[in-house]
């Protein structure tokens, strides 16, 4: 009986997972001298859509720039990420009865959780839109976070060309985790 | 069957606390799974240590500008203002044609050189599924001499203007604040100054640093010239500076007691006896410039 429930419950486990390897999540800094975004297209998200539960897990390093020296700076005086390799993000759909898991379609969500980055955690609330379509989950979300929250010192040098505030956008489309 | 009872009672306890503890934990495992190689980056600030080549290499499609500078010694007190109203200085371009190979070209002010460098990395330091404890890259160059022959009347070759330097670089950065380098090097004079002087002279360098802050490191290299193979009257090069990092440019400050910043001028031609202040206040300075959005070659495989 044990051995049944228990094949019972991952069974069930599995349909409602969905995971990406390969989610985007990506930053723009706006100021006056200069834009600067990194992209990073290895990010991995599981999703559980019986819960509503969402955790991100990325590689810094990973972070890609369009210039090289920009790329080492990040990692070298911001980011420290030889010290701190990862950011993750902990998180939970707040209107999960809002979306249709099995009908095909465009939802609004909000998500709530606990952002990592830099080895320090903040809550968020992040707006997004879930879309589901032929058996995949796209999941699309913008906000805003401070620099300074997250402990990440700008010298007063380089001040001028790095926003206070930066927007990170996240695209991840899941799949059924096998 | 109590006992039965027991565990399945607990599994079902347990089941609605499928928190995102465990959902990163299973996301984590995943994770785990995927090959991937973290390459030590950023062992030294620049491509240069202070006068010699560090590991670094520009990246790919991007465009370094250098401006070397050494003044003259500082010993020579205040009627030369200590060696500011004399200079020598290296005007430099270096390309990264791929992010292992980095080419460059260089004009120095001291006897009128020219000079052409290739930079490869064969072994880069890395840590992950591929482990690699240091990194290895080879360097060669020409140099021409440009200036006029010290002797006009003897029968000059255009060849006796010609000098060849390769040299291996062995580095490994041991921590975010220390790296450290040696660089076996051979140079080839086709002239020499005397009859009885070798044409390969051989020396081992040895190069490091530790960094002061993020955006300042201390620098040291030093190059010991293999007994026998080494002009008779020259010195060691050895030289102490600072990399102060800015954003985009990268100012390197020291104290060396070469004058020239060309392998055979600085390793081989050293007269400076820095112990007794035959120093040169000297400094670098690189502005980096993207020619090529690296992105863009990354999305288009």
């Amino acid at each position: 009986m044990l051995v049944g429930f228990t094949t019972l419950v991952i069974t069930s486990q599995a349909q409602n997972i969905y995971i990406t390897k390969t989610g985007q999540v990506a930053f723009y800094s706006k100021t006056p001298l200069e834009n600067i975004d990194g992209v990073n297209n290895e990010v991995s998200s599981i999703l559980n859509t019986s819960t509503g539960e969402l955790v991100f897990t990325l590689l810094v390093k990973s972070f890609h720039f369009e210039r090289a020296l920009l790329e080492e700076h990040f990692n070298e005086n911001y980011m420290e990420s030889s010290k701190i390799p990862k950011s993750t993000f902990k998180g939970k759909i707040t209107n999960l009865t809002a979306v249709n898991f099995a009908k095909d379609g465009a939802y609004s969500t909000t998500v709530d959780g606990d952002l990592t980055i830099h080895g320090v955690t903040q809550k968020v609330t992040a707006p997004g839109t879930i879309t589901v379509k032929a058996g995949k989950i796209t999941a699309v979300s913008s906000f805003k976070i401070k620099i300074k929250d997250y402990g990440i010192k700008i010298p007063t040098l380089v001040a001028d060309k790095i926003a206070e505030v930066v927007e990170i956008k996240v695209n991840c489309v899941y799949e059924p985790k096998k | 069957m109590n006992k039965y009872l027991l565990v399945v009672l607990v599994s079902v306890l347990a089941l609605p606390v499928f928190a995102q503890d465990d959902l990163m934990k299973m996301l984590e495992d995943e994770t785990k799974k995927e090959k991937h190689t973290d390459l030590a980056t950023a062992t030294f600030k620049t491509t240069r240590l202070i006068n010699g080549h560090s590991i670094e290499n520009v990246a790919a499609g991007v465009l370094d500008f250098k401006i070397q500078h050494r003044l003259g010694f500082v010993n020579t007190g205040i009627k030369e203002f200590f060696g500011l109203d004399q200079a020598t200085i290296r005007l430099g371009l270096d390309y990264g044609i791929t992010d292992r190979l980095m080419i460059g070209l260089g004009r120095s002010s001291f006897q009128k050189q020219l000079d052409a460098f290739y930079k490869f990395k064969i072994l880069r330091q890395s840590t992950g599924t591929r482990n690699m404890p240091i990194s290895l890259s080879a360097v060669s160059s020409i140099i021409l001499r440009t200036d006029p022959w010290a002797d006009a009347t003897r029968n000059n070759y255009f060849t006796s203007r010609l000098y060849y330097a390769h040299q291996l670089l062995i580095a490994r950065k041991f921590s975010e604040s220390f790296s450290l380098q040696l660089m076996p090097t051979m140079v080839h004079h086709n002239l020499v100054p005397g009859a009885n002087d070798p044409n390969d002279l051989y020396a081992i360098g040895v190069g490091g640093r530790i960094k002061l802050s993020k955006r300042v490191s201390f620098n040291g290299e030093y190059y010991y010239q293999l007994p026998g193979y080494r002009f008779a009257n020259s010195k060691n090069s050895v030289a102490l500076g600072f990399d102060i990092e800015t954003g985009g440019h990268v100012f390197q400050l020291h104290l060396t007691n070469s004058t020239g910043m060309t392998e055979k001028t600085y390793i081989n031609e050293t007269t400076g006896d820095f112990f007794k202040g035959d120093i040169h206040f000297g400094f670098n300075i690189s502005r980096v410039f993207t020619i090529k959005d690296p992105r863009k070659k990354k999305t288009g495989k």
